[in-house]
């Protein structure tokens, strides 16, 4: 899942400043999954954005509304019967989601309480952690389903470096060195081989460094005209 | 035993303090009250099992969030009585309400006016 952090109050109350009426959009996405910015979280944010302004003197209306998703326009649109009625959209959805969410009302600011971090798993109830860079060409089959994209601090493709120790990496102790996972792991499944082989340079063009990405199937495509 | 405690404090029923969420807890504030405490069971003792320890955690959560937005942390508090503890309930809440008191009433109060659902 797409993995964010809701912003410090403050930032959000600096940004809300000029407006008295806000629509607070969450996500029921991702973004619920990882307690940022689904309904719960919208919630706690309108009643800290209320008691803030109270406590200040100030007049604040939120209209607290979490959509089954930010990132389709269906769902985004569901909005439109109401959103003339706030100057300004909070919206507690990814990157993705903000975004889209102002692309569909060009007219709308759109200010965004989450800062999105990474693409994770749930280690546990309250701890998330990074997993992927959707660099768009994979080679976890040859890394025993360890990425060292995402989980090498250098993104090493022949790793690990001399920063490698006790199994940890030098840039945060806390930190499994990805190598020494991706070595253990082979070894447990009998594929050192794979360690063996020399990975090539890798083609960046697939990952940001090839610009933004769009992603078309032709056949599930409906024509303009139909 | 016929105790006696201040007639401020309001008792809201749940089956658990672990039941409470944060947004009860800031709804409250939102409201005016002037401080809210929860009276959970002791540690180790909650029919629930963890109920009372999800509750310690939420508690210090909640007052996270009132540091941010600028009211008094301490105006939100947990206390763990046991069931049959009616003394310490009673003492709990002078000394709540002791420190609410020295507080003073809620900043939001009376300026809540311009709160809509």
């Amino acid at each position: 899942m797409i993995v964010g952090n809701r912003k410090p109050l403050e930032e959000i109350l600096e940004m809300v400043k000029p407006y008295k009426k806000i629509l607070l959009l969450g996500c029921n996405e991702c973004i619920t999954v990882c307690a940022a910015g689904g309904e719960r979280e919208v919630g706690v944010l309108a009643s800290e954005l209320k008691l803030s302004r109270a406590k200040n003197g100030g007049e604040i209306e939120i209209k607290e509304h979490t959509l089954e998703r930010q990132c389709d326009f269906e769902y985004i649109d569901q909005i439109k019967p109401f959103v003339d009625d706030y100057e300004a959209i909070v919206s507690m959805a990814c990157g993705a989601g903000i975004q889209y969410t102002a692309e569909r009302f060009p007219g709308k600011v759109v200010l965004p309480a989450i800062n999105t971090t990474f693409l994770g798993v749930t280690l546990e109830q309250g701890v998330w952690s990074e997993r992927c860079q959707g660099c768009g060409e994979c080679i976890l089959h040859l890394t025993g389903g360890i990425c060292p994209v995402a989980r090498c601090a250098k993104s090493l493709f022949n790793g690990p470096c001399g920063g490698s120790s006790n199994g940890k990496c030098e840039v945060n102790p806390d930190t499994p060195c990805a190598w020494q996972l991706i070595v253990d792991r082979l070894k447990e499944l009998g594929q050192l081989e794979n360690y063996e082989k020399i990975i090539e340079v890798k083609n960046w063009s697939t990952s940001r460094d090839g610009g933004p990405r769009t992603r078309v199937r032709e056949d599930l495509r409906i024509p303009k005209d139909s | 035993m016929r105790l006696s405690y201040p007639t401020n404090v309001k008792v809201v029923k749940v089956p658990c303090t672990g039941r409470v969420d944060v947004l009860m807890v800031l709804k409250a504030l939102e409201s005016g009250v002037d401080g809210v405490y929860l009276a959970g069971c002791e540690i180790g003792d909650c029919h629930f099992l963890k109920g009372n320890l999800r509750a310690v955690k939420r508690i210090a959560y909640a007052k996270e969030l009132l540091k941010e937005v600028g009211i008094e942390p301490e105006r939100v508090e947990m206390y763990h009585i046991a069931t049959s503890d009616g003394p310490r309930f009673a003492q709990v809440a002078k000394e709540m309400t002791e420190k609410i008191r020295a507080l003073g009433p809620n900043p939001v109060k009376d300026k809540n006016k311009a709160f809509k659902a």
